[in-house]
């Protein structure tokens, strides 16, 4: 199958007073059809921004974006409405994403209102058809959303992302703030939309267990740039950049007795605002040289396993 | 609301307002009031005992008794008759002024704070030439170029009012607009009319409808000022301020010149007061108990 989304040199500054933040610097990559790809990385490192720039909430400033085949990079606002039916996004936190005034039905209902091609009756069943595929309550579609718990919240707002029959949907670490076992639930939902709908994902993330778990490719963002994309059994067996390294270590093993080589980073994360050109994460990484100051090129070490240091690559 | 109108739900979620607000007791008797001023001011020539123009220039000044209940003025008019057909100028004056004011500045306040940038700087610098003008002086001016007439006085009441709403619903609105509920709304398709009417909207509204409810007392006594300077209610029709003001001079020896109408601008600015607290939360449904 072929790829359904590709980002080329993807970049995304802000203009700060400070000068130029690069949230997203040149990221490329490709998902195919019906795959996960996992996007993990610290707070602030771009994996929102990201996504948000896939979809177009925000502005790309430079690079190309294609879907299904088709440069969608810069599209006019009728060209916008259809790629926004088939991306669609799960937002990180469902106390906030869900509006407080509307009621479970009205939220779920809302992009088939705006989309204008179904009659009452049919956005009536549709929407029961929604709720139930989510795994929610017939009974529960008077209520608001701040009378419902997390995990019910994040079903109405997947729900809402499935409701115009997306193909690719963007999970903006939507089991973060749930708790642990809700998590499990809401993942697994996940998965079966996935297999019954043939569903593209791209997962952002900070929980590696969770990304582990239901991704087919990883991809390691650290300052705005790719650092490393591999398989996700590869990247877990065989990470090679330092950073990967640093942040596999930090997963908590379910064993007492378990020893392990912690990798602890230290310094600050440099700023994002003009960075240098060179390795950015040389300033906390111990295998650090001179060359880390040069550039870095992104290399496929083995198939499919990309990495960007030149350390890695020498191994 | 419009769009819900069609989609069934609608009318569950209105009886479900209804249902909130009646539980609150005051806010019921606020509109209960309201609606008694409403039924006094529809049935004035049934109700007064005398027109309200009506001189008796052998009784000026009585103080009240069994034919006159409120006493009479300095014309031997009827205060109680006066009172009761100013209920038709005094509540068209406040509600529709306020009306005016609050649906303007709405519109301008929510522009400029959702879109934020260059076009708030230049909504808001305009308003702020706006507000340097004092707004008495704004709506004598106006009110004196429209010409006298009460639905004048309630243009211009209106119009110099507008910046205090758009600021308010401005500053509300900017506390909304970085929701996530509302980039949600736009990766929906939701278009920026949409989004501004059904999700920004209704959870910034709650701070304005307090304004509204207070303005109103406001503009009658605004409009009383506009009579008294010869541009509002054109004597002999009567209207709470005018009567107030007029009272005034006589405030000493005939104390209840005054007291009867400030009494009717009280009751009616507490009762909408107390509809529009009630209003606010029977609309938020996280209030629900």
């Amino acid at each position: 199958m072929g790829n359904i989304l590709e980002v080329r040199n993807l970049k995304k500054y802000f203009n700060t007073p400070k000068g130029q933040l690069h949230a997203v610097d040149g990221v490329s990559f490709a998902i195919e059809k019906g795959k996960t790809l996992g996007i993990v990385g610290e707070s602030g490192c771009g994996k929102s921004t990201l996504g948000r720039t896939i979809l177009h909430l925000l502005d790309s400033t430079d690079g190309q974006i294609f879907f299904e085949g088709k440069d969608i990079t810069r599209v006019n606002k009728k060209e916008l409405v259809k790629i926004r039916e088939e991306m669609q996004i799960i937002f990180q936190d469902p106390f906030a994403s869900l509006n407080p005034r509307m009621s479970v039905r009205q939220i779920i209902m809302e992009p088939l209102i705006i989309q204008g091609v179904m009659t009452k009756a049919e956005m009536e069943q549709e929407t029961d058809q929604l709720m139930e595929t989510v795994g929610l309550a017939r009974r529960l579609s008077g209520a608001y959303p701040h009378e419902l718990d997390g995990g019910r919240r994040q079903r109405i707002g997947i729900a809402r992302a499935l409701a115009l029959n997306p193909k690719f949907i963007l999970c903006d670490e939507p089991v973060s703030a749930l708790d642990v076992s809700i998590q499990a639930q809401i993942l697994n939902l996940m998965l079966d939309l996935q297999e019954e709908r043939g569903l593209t994902y791209i997962f952002v993330t900070h929980d590696l267990s969770v990304v582990k778990y239901i991704s087919d490719e990883i991809m390691v963002m650290y300052l705005g740039q790719m650092v490393e994309k591999a398989p996700a059994d590869e990247l877990f067996d065989n990470p090679l950049h330092p950073y990967t390294k640093a942040l596999l270590s930090a997963i908590p093993l379910p064993d007492v007795h378990a020893k392990r080589k912690r990798i602890l980073l230290e310094g600050e994360i440099t700023s994002p605002i003009n960075p240098k050109p060179g390795c950015r994460f040389a300033a906390r990484c111990i295998y650090a040289t001179q060359e880390c100051a040069e550039p870095q090129h992104i290399v496929e070490i083995s198939k499919n396993h990309y990495v960007s240091c030149h350390i890695a690559e020498s191994h | 609301m419009p769009a819900i109108s069609k989609n069934g739900r609608a009318k569950s979620q209105t009886m479900e307002v209804i249902k909130r607000l009646s539980k609150n007791k005051l806010a019921l008797s606020g509109l209960i009031i309201i609606l008694l001023l409403t039924l006094l001011a529809v049935f004035a020539p049934l109700i007064a005992p005398y027109g309200y123009a009506e001189q008796n220039l052998n009784a000026v000044y009585l103080s009240p008794c069994k034919e006159h209940l409120l006493g009479t003025d300095r014309l031997g008019r009827d205060i109680l008759s006066r009172l009761i057909f100013g209920t038709r100028q005094s509540l068209r004056i406040g509600v529709l002024s306020v009306a005016i004011a609050a649906v303007l500045g709405t519109i301008l306040g929510s522009i400029a704070g959702f879109y934020g940038g260059r076009t708030d700087n230049i909504i808001m610098r305009i308003l702020d030439i706006y507000q340097s003008i004092p707004g008495m002086l704004l709506s004598i001016a106006l009110a004196a170029s429209l010409g006298p007439g009460v639905n004048n006085a309630i243009i211009a009441i209106g119009i110099s009012t507008i910046p205090s709403y758009s600021r308010i619903i401005r500053a509300s609105i900017m506390t909304v607009r970085d929701k996530e509920y509302i980039e949600a709304a736009i990766a929906i398709n939701a278009n920026d009319f949409r989004i501004i009417t059904r999700h920004v909207l209704p959870n910034a509204f709650a701070p304005l409808i307090v304004e509204i409810t207070m303005n109103i007392g406001n503009s009658i006594l605004a409009a009383a000022t506009l009579s008294f300077i010869g541009l509002g209610a054109q004597p002999p029709s009567p209207e709470w301020g005018a009567m107030l003001s007029e009272g005034k001079n006589f405030m000493r020896d005939y104390g209840y010149l005054v007291i009867y109408p400030g009494v009717c601008i009280m009751a009616s600015v507490l009762s909408f007061n107390l509809l529009g607290d009630g209003l606010r939360d029977a609309l938020d449904p996280r209030l629900k108990n």
